[in-house]
């Protein structure tokens, strides 16, 4: 499966497929009839705010909350008559992790997989091999109340490799850990990709989405808003660069007035101004030309952010 | 469901439990034993003087195993609320165990599965605490163990189901103070349920407890239970299956959402 090239070439069925896919919690509509194919060694992103209807969808995909409405394939099977069989195949990382913080490390991890019915005797030297890969082998036998969320949310990952899954799904893998954490957990997450391993994930952070995803939909509001790659959805809904203008508190407002059409596109957030531009130079000069005079200006490159804004009108992260 | 999930689901307990059973145990009959020194021996030689007609033993011999049937129904509550809400609620283990093939139903089976075991090691005790204090021999004793079982699965089923379906953990507290309590004192474990007031007495033979303590304490003195034992064993396996029942059909609804 793996050629001279490094690259991971498989073929065969979607490994989730799912079409008109609703949930409802009562009058509630969490998932509102969403369309997603995701193909064999494929690393996909759901990305959105939090209550777009990600780890509803997740939870659908994850055989353990049936759709409301829709046809949803699992691995080739239906999570309604097939669940246990389904579940036997993915790993999940939940959005909490669901740990007993009394048990040591290793504990968490066996009697995880005897769920699986994984027998000790061949789970023992697969945790010792997973406690390695997510650098938690020193703390085998602590107990796991009084470690960082970064090792705890290691070991979350650990627990769901134990089954070695052919599709990993994980609910906001990294949100809350420290920057170091979260470039490990990325790391490892690459090198399963590396490997073949199916990687679905949700998401509110841009970066987290760009470095991990082949592909990703956009979701608001239960529904899907874009789908892409991380790099043509931005070539798509965003300039080359963006401009970001600060002001003095107060003067935004007046200055927005005479910024129209000095750009593709001008963004007003509540604590600053962005311009979409193909020449980020060449704006900053008009926008001198103008008697606009900000506090700060800083070009950067447009990101899966600025695709959120176009595409909803509001910001990501609240 | 399939017994083998229900089954990991069992041993999951026990490989959790395994460094604090005899803490546990020691600390479940702690509290029924000296119940048994300061009622049995200290209140009994009391009462011994009188003319209480009491299955035509003594107080001490009449009052074990009536706090052993009572003991497994704290017992049976205690295993299936606390632990219940930290699964489903506080660190919500149970979730992460219902993304692998381990279903509801397995869940709840092999919960209360582990809730059984827990029972017979406690029920052993306390009746070898029995034997110790001279209430019983030990044939005696022995045949109180299942009862007593019964009677704690009895509370057990149903009382994992009500955990998973209350809105809020005080309702626990509040089931403790005004369920198990008032049982626990006016079951028959104590005194004879003749003394009641008439409207009482008929509230406290419909509660699982009075049959439960019935039936263990024809088992352990050998005396004729007030109804056919068939009949109270057939009242408590009632409570058992409806409550199992119940609890897979509340533990799907919660945790299927």
């Amino acid at each position: 499966m793996i050629e001279a090239s490094g690259t991971v070439q498989l073929v065969g069925p979607p490994v989730i497929e799912a079409r008109g896919l609703v949930k409802r919690f009562g009058s509630f509509t969490a998932v509102d009839g969403i369309d997603v194919r995701v193909e064999p060694g494929e690393a996909f992103g759901f990305l959105g705010p939090n209550g777009a209807g990600k780890s509803s969808t997740m939870r659908m995909i994850g055989a353990v909350s049936p759709p409301t409405v829709g046809h949803l394939r699992v691995l080739g099977s239906d999570p309604a008559t097939h669940g246990p069989a389904i579940r036997a195949r993915i790993g999940v990382v939940p959005q909490e992790d669901m740990l007993d913080t009394e048990l040591s490390v290793t504990d968490n991890l066996l009697i995880y997989g005897r769920y699986f019915g994984l027998p000790v005797r061949e789970l023992r030297p697969r945790i010792a091999g997973l406690l390695d890969f997510m650098q938690l082998a020193d703390r085998a036998r602590d107990r796991v109340e009084p470690l960082s969320g970064g090792m705890k949310r290691r070991l979350v990952i650990a627990r769901a490799l134990l089954n070695a899954p052919d599709l990993l799904l994980l609910d906001e893998p990294t949100t809350g850990l420290d920057p170091q954490a979260r470039h490990l957990v990325w790391d490892r997450l690459y090198q399963l990709k590396q490997r073949g391993v199916t990687i679905v994930l949700t998401t509110h952070y841009m970066d987290e989405a760009e470095q991990l995803c082949d592909r990703l939909v956009v979701m608001d509001g239960g529904r899907i808003v874009a789908e892409g790659a991380p790099r043509d959805l931005v070539a798509a809904h965003a300039t080359r660069e963006v401009l970001e203008l600060r002001f003095a508190p107060g003067e935004q407002g007046d200055a927005v007035g005479l910024l129209d059409g000095v750009a593709e596109r001008v963004e007003q957030l509540p604590d600053r101004v962005l311009l979409y531009t193909t020449d980020a130079d060449r704006t900053v000069a008009a926008v001198t030309e103008r008697g606009v005079r900000p506090d700060q200006t800083m070009v950067r490159r447009s990101s899966l952010e600025d695709v959120f804004l176009r595409l909803t009108g509001r910001s990501l992260v609240e | 469901m399939t017994a083998a999930p229900a089954l990991r689901v069992f041993e999951a307990r026990a490989r959790a439990f395994a460094p604090h059973w005899r803490t546990a145990t020691a600390a479940a009959v702690l509290i029924p034993l000296a119940f048994l020194a300061a009622m049995g021996l200290g209140l009994g030689t009391l009462v011994d003087r009188g003319d209480a007609d009491l299955a035509g033993g003594s107080y001490l011999a009449y009052l074990a195993p009536g706090l052993l049937a009572a003991t497994a129904m704290q017992t049976g509550v205690g295993e299936s609320s606390w632990p219940v809400r930290l699964g489903v609620k506080w660190q919500k283990t149970y979730l992460a165990t219902l993304a692998t093939p381990v279903s509801t139903g397995d869940l709840v089976l092999g919960q209360l599965l582990w809730v059984a075991l827990r029972l017979l090691v406690v029920a052993l005790a306390l009746a070898a605490g029995m034997v110790a204090f001279g209430a019983t021999g030990v044939a005696g004793a022995a045949r109180a163990v299942a009862p007593a079982v019964l009677t704690g699965m009895a509370f057990a089923a149903p009382m994992a189901a009500w955990a998973v379906l209350m809105a809020k953990d005080t309702t626990i507290v509040a089931i403790i103070r005004f369920g198990v309590t008032p049982l626990f004192l006016f079951s028959g474990a104590f005194f004879p349920v003749s003394q009641l007031p008439r409207t009482l007495e008929a509230l406290a033979v419909v509660t699982p407890l009075w049959h439960g303590v019935e039936l263990t304490r024809s088992a352990a003195l050998s005396v004729p239970p007030t109804l056919p034992a068939v009949l109270h064993v057939a009242y408590l396996a009632a409570w058992v299956l409806v409550g199992t029942l119940v609890a897979r059909w509340a533990f799907a609804r919660q945790l299927r959402q």
